[in-house]
């Protein structure tokens, strides 16, 4: 479409008369655009990307919006070449690189070669002044939900040990291992969570491995973070204890042990960065929320959890909704005795300190390879 | 009357020499594959010549699909060179993908820190590190065979594997670069330093050097002594070693030549794409060239069709996905009716001489 239509449409559409007329606009006068979405992994994993295809599914459904999915796009020169092919031949306008590993170098040297095309990356760092205004990330502050997970685990757990399945002990993973076991520890400051690092996004062998041995040593809440966390909660569900999911909705796949779960609501950053995208408003470079604005979730709670726990998680989420609750603040220690936040500083969830987070907390047994 | 007799008869009945026939017949597999793969289609409910043309156009379509058919085929001629090589000397390497990991890992911590005093000479260091890296983990195995009568499937695949467990703690650990947090990588190399595109292409200069590679492995093995050696070595071991010939070394050389060229493929995946060492950069190549290396009939010239062929499909299945909304695993299917059928097609091949 040329300019000169669509600003024409933009203009009849704002006098209300587009819907009438038939014209391709809604109500609020917004210009139909495409947008590309592309996945890492398969789209149906239970998991991280399930959670970013259920947005997209939720875009597929707003009127003037054409939504063209890739799955499967490994991290190389592939992801350039399916971003490039979603604008040459898709007329795509805005990206959705939904994996980490899209971001430096390829989604970065795609957003340079088509400054007219945006891109919206999955929890890069997109910094003003450093990468492109035509790109930016969006991101979750999901380790509120993981709190409010650790405190419904601290409440239900008998054995008092819990159970963390990590890939890698990048930041984002620490930080949720952390508030985790700080939410139990909130419950019962007894409590401990034993984490098993795979090493990688996904390694099904080593995450059902790393189940198992949890549950040997008595743990009996596992949560986890790993691209795909189906194996993680099957294997437990089959083992009998229980669960806390991540990334997506996984009640399904253990109907008796699970308690509820971290979630993603990606349908949110979406439809703003696709509102922004049709409105002709500058992109949003650096879109982040958390419970408070819509950006993650709570699963509904499992059948096996009690009125007590529910009605703690309820409080603990509804602290972290208002904002009047910082899960990292002060005197707080590692699990080497060592403090890693003085007495009187709290680190709101926005505090760019926690994105470097590099200790795991007291509670927590284990600790960081390498 | 068997089949292969029966393609011979029917070629002679068309007139078409054996040669024409060899020539001929992966043309007639392709065809048949896709015949496969259309019925494929049908049984899912789609419209086959829909799902034709979208893999004509998104493959080979336009100048757009080819250079996203090169792009993609770059890294696997190389990587295919890796298993054509020691194959030559009757070996079955397929730990390709830890030869891979350690040139990059070279080419990283070599390119990076030589780059202020050498400049653009710091991308050939980088390169001759890599494949120095891929070249010294495949002698090892090359070595374990000669010496210890170690089967080289299992030593090169077990020695791949704690290649990259050795990657990852390096890129993770001592060579991690503290400023990527939540993706560890080695140091980067600035864009302006990185490998380009050859003039007229959007493609790296990787595939140049990945066709140089092929043509010159064809050319040595068809034309220089040591060629013919390498052929005789693993045509019949015990021949080669009555008539004199270094077998031991030959095998060990043909391992060596081949870590290099997987090695050169990760050195230029961290040059010419990803500007450092991550988890990112093993995406399977090593593995895919297995793939590759065997449809080509373990023939270095023969591996840049095939590759080009996977990179199409690969190009194809992109579109596939996003204009048809089929899944990814339909590509897969593709792929895997298209292998057989070449595969099935050369059972029916004119054996004897070429």
């Amino acid at each position: 479409m040329n300019p000169s239509r669509r600003s024409l449409l933009r203009a009849v559409g704002a006098t209300g008369l587009a819907s009438g007329a038939g014209l391709p606009l809604n109500a609020s006068g917004q210009a139909p655009i495409t947008v590309g979405v592309i996945y890492v992994g398969p789209r149906d994993d239970f998991g991280y990307n399930q959670a970013q295809a259920q947005a997209a599914a939720a875009l597929k459904k707003l009127p003037g919006v054409k939504v063209v999915e890739e799955e499967r796009v490994p991290e190389t020169i592939a992801v350039q070449k399916t971003m490039e092919a979603m604008i040459n031949q898709d007329r795509a306008s805005l990206i959705f690189a939904t994996s980490f590993g899209y971001f430096d170098p390829h989604m970065l040297r795609m957003a340079e070669k088509y400054p007219k095309v945006r891109f919206a990356h999955g929890g890069g760092m997109w910094t003003e002044g450093k990468h492109p205004r035509n790109a930016g990330s969006y991101f979750g502050y999901i380790d509120g939900a993981q709190y409010v997970s650790g405190v419904v685990a601290g409440h239900l757990s008998r054995s008092k040990r819990l159970g963390f399945v990590a890939a890698k002990p990048i930041p984002q993973v620490l930080r949720n291992v952390n508030a985790f076991t700080l939410g139990a520890r909130s419950v019962d400051p007894s409590i401990t969570t034993r984490v098993i690092f795979t090493g990688d996004w996904s390694m099904a062998v080593k995450e059902a491995e790393a189940t198992n041995s949890l549950v040997d040593q008595g743990v009996d809440v596992v949560t986890c973070h790993v691209d795909g966390p189906k194996v993680t909660i099957e294997t437990a569900e089959k083992r009998g204890i229980m669960t806390c999911g991540y990334h997506a909705n996984q009640s399904a796949l253990a109907p008796k042990g699970y308690l509820t779960g971290a979630e993603w609501d990606w349908s949110t950053p979406y439809g703003m960065l696709v509102d922004a995208a049709r409105t002709g408003k500058p992109h949003l470079n650096f879109l982040r929320g958390g419970l408070k604005e819509g950006f993650v979730r709570m699963s509904p709670y499992g059948p096996s959890v009690s009125a007590k726990a529910r009605e703690a998680g309820d409080a603990a989420r509804a602290a972290l909704t208002t904002g009047d609750f910082a899960i990292f603040r002060g005197p707080l220690r590692d699990n080497r005795g060592g403090t890693v936040i003085p007495a009187g500083t709290v680190l709101e969830m926005t505090h760019l300190e926690l994105e470097k987070m590099n200790y795991l907390v007291e509670g927590v047994l284990g600790s960081i390879p390498g | 009357m068997s089949a292969r007799s029966g393609v011979l008869a029917a070629g002679r009945d068309l007139a078409l020499s054996p040669a024409l026939l060899r020539w001929l017949l992966p043309f007639g597999s392709i065809g048949a594959g896709l015949l496969a793969f259309g019925a494929f289609v049908l049984l899912i409910g789609r419209d086959p010549l829909e799902v034709y043309a979208t893999i004509y156009e998104g493959g080979f379509g336009s100048a757009f699909s080819w250079n996203n058919t090169l792009l993609r085929a770059a890294p696997l001629i190389l990587a295919g060179l890796a298993v054509a090589i020691p194959a030559q000397a009757g070996l079955v390497m397929i730990g390709g993908e830890g030869c891979l990991a350690f040139g990059a890992l070279a080419a990283a911590a070599v390119a990076v820190p030589l780059l202020p005093g050498l400049g653009s000479g710091a991308l050939v260091a980088g390169a001759i590190a890599g494949m120095a890296a891929g070249s010294a983990w495949f002698a090892l195995a090359g070595v374990l065979r000669v010496r210890r009568g170690l089967n080289e499937v299992i030593s090169s695949l077990l020695l791949s594997y704690i290649a990259i467990a050795v990657f990852n703690h390096l890129v993770e650990g001592p060579l991690r670069d503290p400023a990527s947090l939540n993706k560890p990588s080695t140091l980067p190399l600035p864009e302006s330093a990185m490998i380009g595109a050859i003039p007229g292409l959007d493609v790296h200069w990787g595939l140049a050097i990945g066709l140089l590679a092929c043509g010159l492995a064809q050319l040595a093995l068809s034309r220089s002594t040591q060629g013919f050696a390498l052929r005789v070595a693993g045509g019949n071991p015990r021949a080669a070693l009555l008539v004199g010939l270094p077998v031991g070394s030959l095998v060990v050389a043909s391992c060596a030549l081949g870590g290099a060229a997987a090695g050169l493929a990760g050195a230029i995946e961290v040059m010419a794409v990803h500007s450092a060492a991550s988890a990112s950069v093993l995406a399977g190549y090593g593995t895919t060239g297995i793939l590759v290396a065997f449809m080509a009939r373990q023939q270095p010239l023969a591996i840049v069709p095939v590759a080009v062929l996977m990179g199409g499909i690969s190009a194809a299945g992109s579109l596939l996905q996003r204009r048809l909304e089929l899944p990814d695993a339909t590509t897969l299917v593709l792929q895997g009716l298209l292998f057989v059928a070449i595969l099935a097609g050369e059972a029916l091949m004119p054996r004897g001489r070429r």
